[in-house]
């Protein structure tokens, strides 16, 4: 009944081709798009954009730069803390050596740089597959890691090590540092999120995504129909680095402001963004926002109702919140493997047919 | 997802009246690689304001409300623990984590709200000209680690040239912070000075003690926290390396930090800034007010511990702060930016202390605009692991200033030139 395609006629290829096929969907997106350009700037404030809106944005962009490495491409990523790391730094060292050059195209050449080394620590995947390129992208993680620990360049010989985002200004409005207005900070990271999706949504439908879902699904079948499994990789890594990087970049510029490279972009941001993946399902672009908005959303729920409706001790509901994404995350796996993109696809289905099944 | 929203929405909407008493965040963490510390340190802090409520009935006749939230020792989560409870009109932030301090002192200090590293975080801060809103009273990392080498210079009869010095760190701006000030002392003092660092959570330190095992250091300092505490103390052990030349900081010298090594932990040295033990007066009023009362924040079998003492010791400023502030401003509901007042005024005297059941607990010291720092005295600790007690064998004595304030100078003068910050005392 929702979803139906009855009466929605296409009268050429581009109507045929679209993102959204069916008018309700269409319609539901556009809304989508109206309300987080128009209505949420106008009434979020500092809480819901540090701990909510921010956060699921721009592990949203980690999440779709991720999807494309594994979920379409079919090559394991195990360093993506790494990776978010060098876009950080990268975006550090452009902000204080450049500071006339905009924030915003200092995020972008961040991905570009972010890219770069992707592609680097992607050449391994020409030779090795599965367990063990997952091994190897562990390795770029911890090296990554201890690089930006170890050369006192990458953080400007700072006493404690740490960066910190000095404040710049997009159309004259803060954007990062201390005095940020919360609408201006989200629309920033919006902003880069729609793109973002734009352009995945975009490659994955086209040559390239089907290069690499035919890697991924099988790697010599798709050689020997003449897909180059150098570039088809090489490119997968290169776009995955550059929304991971750009997702870094934010993350330290406009999230947290302040960033030390071991805690934040450590072993266990990997596993978070692969998680996100998981659960919202491998090879979908909606799966990497839901399982983003999952994961952000999960732990603070979790701390609402716990801590401030039930009045549990703050200890218990932090442990709760582990059984409960290990949990989940297990249950996942076992009943729909393909995560809540899958979830919401057959909703749709029967969202068709409904309310008369036959 | 609807439905998430709009709870979370409700949920805000009825956490945020309920106003009129003294809310002091506790941005504790009882979860993770660093809660032997933070259970202790989170306890001592609720207990001494649940002692205010109940024996006092609050302070200056308004009752103080902690909001305790968990970080897990996490930017991330600090972060967000900020921005829920700022809402509430916290007083003042504690947030016991160097990472989450850099993270909140541009927060803060936009927001009007003070923040008390009491013993951490960034030491520059100690200059009230530039970080308006950032407190590190009574001591800093940097009082530490010159207390340590003053020390060191006082048991080898003021001469230390030539000895060797390894500091084992935490691989954070925590464990980076006390790296300048000891280049600049071993300049002046002529030691040797090796550093090994150790990466986070520090469970993983054979190659640092091989490494020391090898190199023989006379002396090694470290800068631990959380897990790292005791796995060093037990390699030290493992290494046979003489417990005697090893001292830690402040964060690495509890009792949870010492215990798992046994007998062989015995004679590990800690600095301290405040006093150990539980012989104070004001641990029977908690006895009697809090722990019997069934009203502790944990099992109530912390009380007299190094990190309860600390935790309490920090309330216990808090709480005096917000008098002080009280007295300033005339008015019993202060905001957090009469707080900001309150602790830049605020005087602690030995008399103050003993009224408050704390003899001798603390050194006496006045904060002023361009000192938020205090008089950072330190002492030295022993631990005794028959008698399982910590023991102060050098009591708090001046650091060395003179080499501290320069870099002080140095390091928030870059700040405030990065940042564009205007002196603020005039």
């Amino acid at each position: 009944m929702l979803y139906r395609e009855a009466g929605d006629f296409k009268t050429s290829y581009s109507a045929d081709n679209q993102t959204f096929p069916i008018k309700f969907d269409r319609l539901g997106y556009y809304t989508a798009l109206i309300i987080a350009f128009l209505v949420i700037p106008f009434i979020i404030n500092d809480y819901w954009a540090n701990a909510i809106f921010l956060p699921f944005l721009i592990y949203a962009i980690a999440a779709l730069g991720l999807n494309i490495l594994v979920g379409y491409c079919g090559q394991v990523s195990l360093g993506t803390g790494g990776f978010m790391a060098v876009g950080a730094y990268a975006c550090y060292k452009l902000m204080t050596s450049m500071p006339e050059v905009n924030i915003f195209f200092h995020v972008i050449i961040s991905g570009g740089i972010t890219a770069a080394v992707c592609v680097v620590f992607g050449l391994p995947s020409l030779r090795i597959k599965g367990f063990y390129l997952a091994v190897a992208t562990l390795a770029a993680q911890f090296f990554l890691v201890w690089l930006f620990n170890r050369v006192a360049w990458f953080y400007n010989y700072s006493a404690s090590g740490q960066i910190n985002a000095p404040e710049r200004t997009v159309f004259g409005i803060e954007v990062t540092g201390p005095n940020t207005e919360a609408w201006a900070t989200y629309l920033f990271c919006l902003v880069f999120l729609v793109a973002s999706a734009l352009i995945a949504r975009n490659l994955t439908r086209g040559m390239a995504g089907r290069k690499w879902m035919a890697i991924r699904d099988m790697d010599i079948a798709a050689e020997i129909i003449g897909v180059n499994p150098l570039k088809a990789k090489i490119s997968a890594f290169a776009v995955s680095g550059f929304f991971v990087g750009i997702s870094g970049a934010l993350f330290f510029s406009v999230y947290l402001g302040a960033v030390e490279v071991g805690e934040v972009f450590g072993i266990n941001k990997s596993f978070l963004v692969l998680f996100m993946i998981i659960i919202g399902g491998l090879g979908s672009i909606f799966g990497s926002f839901a399982g983003a908005a999952f994961l952000v959303l999960l732990p603070v729920v979790l701390k609402v109702v716990g801590v401030d409706w039930l009045g549990w001790p703050t200890d218990i509901v932090a442990h709760l919140q582990l059984v409960i994404v290990g949990a989940l995350i297990v249950l996942f796996l076992i009943l729909e493997p393909h995560g809540l993109a899958q979830l919401w696809r057959v909703t749709k289905q029967k969202l068709r047919l409904w309310p008369f099944p036959h | 997802m609807k439905k998430i929203f709009v709870t979370a929405v409700a949920s805000l909407m009825a956490a945020a009246p309920a106003m009129a008493d003294l809310v002091f965040p506790s941005l504790s963490y009882r979860t993770g690689p660093y809660a032997a510390g933070g259970i202790p340190f989170a306890d001592g802090y609720a207990d001494y304001f649940t002692l205010l409520n109940e024996r006092d009935g609050g302070i200056g006749g308004v009752m103080t409300r902690l909001l305790e939230c968990e970080t897990g020792y996490n930017t991330e989560k600090g972060v967000e623990c900020y921005e829920s409870t700022k809402g509430e009109g916290a007083l003042v932030y504690q947030p016991l984590s160097t990472g989450i301090t850099y993270q909140l002192i541009p927060k803060t200090t936009a927001d009007d709200i003070p923040m008390h590293t009491m013993g951490y975080g960034r030491t520059s801060a100690a200059n009230g000209d530039v970080f308006s809103h950032t407190f590190n009273y009574p001591g800093t990392y940097w009082n530490g680690a010159s207390g340590g080498i003053n020390y060191l210079l006082e048991i080898n009869g003021g001469d230390i040239k030539g000895k060797k010095v390894a500091l084992v760190y935490h691989n954070s701006a925590y464990g980076k912070e006390p790296i300048r000030t000891l280049e600049e002392l071993q300049k002046k003092h002529g030691f040797e000075l090796s550093l090994l660092p150790v990466d986070h959570p520090g469970q993983e330190q054979k190659s640092q003690w091989l490494q020391i095992r090898r190199e023989k250091p006379d002396y090694v300092m470290m800068w631990g926290w959380g897990v790292m505490n005791q796995v060093a103390i037990q390699e030290a052990a493992n290494i046979r390396f003489p417990m005697e030349n090893f001292i830690g900081i402040w964060w690495s010298g509890a009792e949870h930090d010492v215990l798992p090594a046994g007998e062989k932990s015995n004679g590990y040295k800690a600095l301290t800034f405040h006093n150990v033990g539980r012989d104070f007066p004001v641990f029977a009023d908690i006895q009697k007010y809090v722990v019997d009362a069934g009203k502790a924040a944990g099992a109530g079998d912390q009380i007299g511990n190094v990190l309860y003492n600390r935790g309490m010791y920090a309330a216990m400023l808090a709480a005096e702060a917000a008098k002080t502030a009280q007295g300033i401003h005339g008015t019993a509901d202060i905001t957090p930016s009469m707080m900001r007042d309150g602790m830049e005024a605020l005087s602690i005297t030995e008399e103050k202390m003993a009224a408050l059941g704390m003899p001798n607990f603390g050194p006496s010291f006045d904060v002023s605009c361009e000192n938020h720092g205090g008089p950072g005295l330190v002492g030295v600790t022993q631990w005794d692991a028959a008698s399982q007690t910590w023991s102060l064998i050098s009591d708090f004595k001046e650091t060395d200033m003179e080499v501290i304030s320069a870099l002080i100078e140095a390091d928030s003068g870059s700040y405030a030139a990065e940042n564009n910050i205007e002196s603020q005392c005039k």
